[in-house]
């Protein structure tokens, strides 16, 4: 069974591009509860410079998963993960269901055979 | 913006065959899991219970577009629609088209759904917070994994 779609695809791989990195997901899973968090926060307790994880967090900013705001003299990330798309998940959604309507209508039509 | 979905499916049976569990509501309802309560009629709505299971409090109504033996069969429905208390009537229906082929050793079926551009946006996160983990929860449990690696 194949899927094909007009467009899309190429923005969410480059959302899991930068999700593939262990470091980012830590940052992600920091912000992941739902405060807003300043670079020194999130540098707190990692081996990483505040330079490395700012460099991090403009690579997840690209991909509009993390939002920056300006705070007096600093920044504060959130995780904002909205534009992963939701008509992306949910057309993966509608998907399986199609795919397993599918895989059932071939059973059903091909039972006649065996 | 996608708005589509196309599934491509070779099925080793005639297309006589496929045909009829397309368009025989009652077929139909066989492997879609819906027991239709009526006949499918070209232009007509028609409607009936899920038996999927989990699912069984709710209903599937569709309207039949088109029926032109036996290569193509189309209906308009609002897909997801799995809150029993909302009224899906304001929204803008998808397409659902189903085009028969006739291939070597059986039928090539395409089904595509179009039209989720028109859904209001809210459906999108109805399927998303019910479908996936939700970000937040999948994010946390990297955590506690890599805690608990460390």
């Amino acid at each position: 069974m194949s899927t094909k779609r007009r467009s899309g695809l190429g923005e969410k791989a480059n959302v899991f591009a930068a999700l593939g990195d262990e470091t980012r997901l830590l940052l992600l899973a920091k912000l992941s509860k739902g405060q807003r968090h300043s670079i020194s926060e999130l540098t707190e307790g990692t081996k990483l410079t505040r330079q490395a994880v700012t460099k991090h967090l403009r690579v997840l900013e690209r991909v509009r998963i993390v939002h920056a705001k300006r705070a007096g003299r600093e920044s504060l990330f959130t995780l904002d993960p909205e534009p992963i798309d939701e008509m992306v998940a949910y057309l993966e959604t509608v998907s399986k269901q199609w795919d397993a309507a599918l895989t059932r209508l071939k059973a059903f039509v091909e039972r006649d055979k065996a | 913006m996608e708005d589509q979905l196309e599934k491509r499916i070779e099925l080793s049976a005639p297309v006589e065959r496929v045909w009829q569990a397309l368009t025989d509501s009652r077929e139909f309802g066989e492997w879609f899991r819906v027991k239709m309560e009526g006949p499918f009629v070209a232009g007509e709505a028609v409607g009936g219970q899920l038996t999927f299971p989990g699912y069984e409090h709710l209903r599937m109504d569709i309207v039949v577009k088109t029926i032109k033996p036996t290569s193509y069969f189309s209906y308009t429905w609002h897909p997801y629609a799995v809150n029993p208390k909302a009224d899906y009537s304001q929204e803008t229906p998808t397409l659902v088209e189903f085009r028969l082929e006739v291939i070597r050793g059986g039928t090539l079926l395409t089904v595509t759904e179009s039209g989720f551009a028109k859904l209001p946006k809210e459906r999108y996160a109805d399927a998303f917070r019910m479908n996936t983990r939700g970000w937040e929860q999948q994010l946390q449990s990297i955590e506690a994994y890599v805690n608990k690696a460390s």
